[in-house]
């Protein structure tokens, strides 16, 4: 049995910390997150919990903590947000490096300058290249599953990675919901205890973390990441798979939303995909052919599955919620991703990019309505008529 | 009911606005119904307009943008029909629902809704009455049930009951459900 409540994006999350009973939790508030520190700091107070929840003084010394708690052997969680994770940027990659399986909530908040505190998702494309498994969310509901499968695909063995789960600032994470909550020993059951192989703390097998690591073979620990990567793919969708069966979900690499027998899609990330759900429900009753895919998976980046579901697609668009400043055409992180997975797997179509809902911006269904438009359009003439557009913004 | 209703909450900081707008969402829960509630994420300063923003559906709710057009609009503080412009964006056919002495011809002319239904209710004066402090949120529940239909009075008793539980006394839980009932008797449409 579980039962329906009304949560809050973050209420949801600190729910699945409770649920999940982490040795460690260290965290620095910041907003949005903070409500999920705080409830999560009441369930330690109010004995919830058996978690050593650790008040540090800045994000770099949360992550520090994690690691630290993490190589010791312990199951560790932390939650933070744009600048807070930016703070812990250093300790990010040694994370990552460390191999330690380190479970992130994160609230997706733009990044300074100018100060701003509302949604985009310029932190987490950040830490793209980190070493880090990356999972979106739509929902409040999403994030809680996410972070609960989160805990399963970190410590499989094989992967030893950290996860960051992403859900949108204020948008999800402080919108309350209905969300299910799965009894607390369904939970408990399926994240399991940890059983970490390389405790720094086994002293009849001593292990070394962090040394000092030259070019005799910080290489070959660099390629055992990319092993570790490839690896990840196939166990979060054996996760996923687990997950669906015993809790009745749908989990995947990717949602493909009518999709299948569409014309043209859009990708989009996070909260924007629920608003462009409803826009694909009304075009479809004019009788378009649309579809929208929403990335879960962003780390590892499934290409092969992505060009799969796409390729016989006549457009697509991508939205970003955020710039890779400089980079090609000055698009988003996202599209410059998806067009180099279709290129390379034989895809060719008309593509474009939609940066939007920058420092907060909201994005209405017109507005995305306005996007298929273009892509139904550009499906009929076989080419965009401008590759990048930041859409509604002031020129 | 309509498929999904799309509600805007004015107020200020302290009103208990973002309060009201959970407690929708909870007993819309306790019906078997989806919902969102949601703040607008502005800093929050005590005595400030703030707005918060409810959607109820039967079926589940995906879209997460911020509500343009709402069906109904509540006013918990009658100073604010000068101030902000309450009937903004509200549907033609819309409801607005104000806390004010006023009449609802008075509430009509002062905002320039002229299309829809306006309800009015002297909830600050219950309030006072009922609880001894000038919280409306909960008797603007009660007007908002009864204006609307939406959801029957005694399950929202209950669900205010649920609610309140044990963070407030016994004494006070009752005078919230008192002021929520009598403002549902009050209420009057013009």
């Amino acid at each position: 049995m579980s039962t329906f409540e009304a949560l809050a994006g973050n209420e949801a999350v600190a729910t699945a910390m409770r649920q999940i009973n982490p040795d460690l939790v260290a965290a620095y508030p910041i907003t949005p997150q903070t409500s999920t520190v705080q409830k999560f700091a009441d369930f330690v107070s109010d004995g919830l919990v058996d978690t050593e929840f650790v008040c540090v003084e800045s994000e770099h010394s949360a992550m520090s903590a994690c690691v630290g708690a993490s190589a010791a052997g312990a199951r560790v969680m932390t939650a933070t947000a744009a600048n807070g994770l930016a703070l812990m940027w250093e300790i990010v990659y040694i994370a990552a490096s460390n191999r330690c399986p380190i479970v992130m909530s994160l609230v997706n908040r733009a990044l300074s300058g100018p100060i701003n505190i509302h949604c985009d998702h310029s932190d987490v494309m950040g830490m793209r290249d980190a070493g880090w498994i990356i999972l979106f969310s739509e929902s409040g509901q999403e994030a809680y599953d996410n972070l609960i499968q989160a805990v399963r695909i970190a410590e499989h063995p094989d992967v030893l990675l950290p996860v960051a789960v992403c859900q949108d600032g204020f948008i999800t994470s402080h919108g309350m919901e209905r969300v299910e909550v799965y009894d607390d020993p369904d939970v408990k059951a399926f994240v399991g205890q940890f059983k970490p192989q390389w405790s720094l703390l086994d002293l009849e097998n001593p292990k070394t973390y962090g040394p000092l690591d030259f070019y005799d073979y910080y290489y070959e620990h660099k390629r055992q990441q990319v092993d570790a990567m490839e690896h990840a793919q196939g166990v979060i969708m054996e996760v996923a798979k687990e997950f669906n069966a015993k809790f009745g979900r749908d989990y995947g690499l990717f949602e493909s939303y009518r999709v299948e027998d569409a014309d043209v899609a859009v990708v989009a990330a996070n909260s924007t995909a629920g608003t462009a759900k409803v826009v694909v429900d009304q075009l479809r009753g004019d009788g378009l052919k649309v579809g929208l895919l929403k990335p879960r998976l962003f780390r590892p980046f499934p290409a092969k599955e992505l060009a799969d579901a796409l390729g016989h697609l006549k457009a697509v668009a991508v939205m970003d919620r955020s710039i890779s400043f400089g980079a090609m055409e000055n698009a988003g992180p996202l599209f410059l991703e998806l067009a180099a997975a279709l290129a390379l797997h034989g895809v060719q179509m008309p593509m474009a990019d939609y940066v939007y809902g920058l420092g907060g911006r909201d994005i209405l269904p017109g507005e995305i309505e306005s996007v298929y438009r273009d892509m139904l359009h550009a499906a009929e003439t076989g080419q965009v008529e401008q590759m990048v557009t930041y859409l509604s913004v002031r020129e | 009911m309509k498929e999904l209703t799309e509600i805007r909450w004015h107020g200020r900081g302290g009103q208990g606005v973002v309060t009201a707008g959970k407690l929708l969402a909870e007993t819309a829960m306790g019906a078997g119904q989806y919902f969102q509630a949601f703040p607008d994420y502005g800093p929050e300063r005590m005595g400030a307009p703030i707005r918060a923003f409810t959607r109820l559906s039967s079926r589940p709710i995906t879209i997460h943008s911020q509500i343009e057009k709402p069906d109904v609009v509540l006013v918990l503080d009658p100073t604010l029909l000068g101030t902000v412009p309450v009937a903004e964006g509200l549907e033609e056919h819309g409801s607005l629902l104000v806390n004010t002495s006023m009449s609802p011809a008075e509430v009509r002319k002062a905002t320039g809704f002229q299309t829809g239904r306006i309800f009015t209710v002297d909830a600050s004066h219950i309030a006072i009455e009922e609880m001894g402090r000038e919280i409306t949120n909960t008797p603007m529940l009660g007007a908002f049930a009864r204006a609307t239909g939406l959801f029957d009075i005694d399950d929202l008793a209950e669900q205010l009951k649920a609610w309140f539980g044990k963070k407030i006394t016994a004494e006070a839980v009752e005078a919230n459900v008192r002021a929520m009932r009598r403002a549902a008797k009050e209420v009057v449409e013009g």
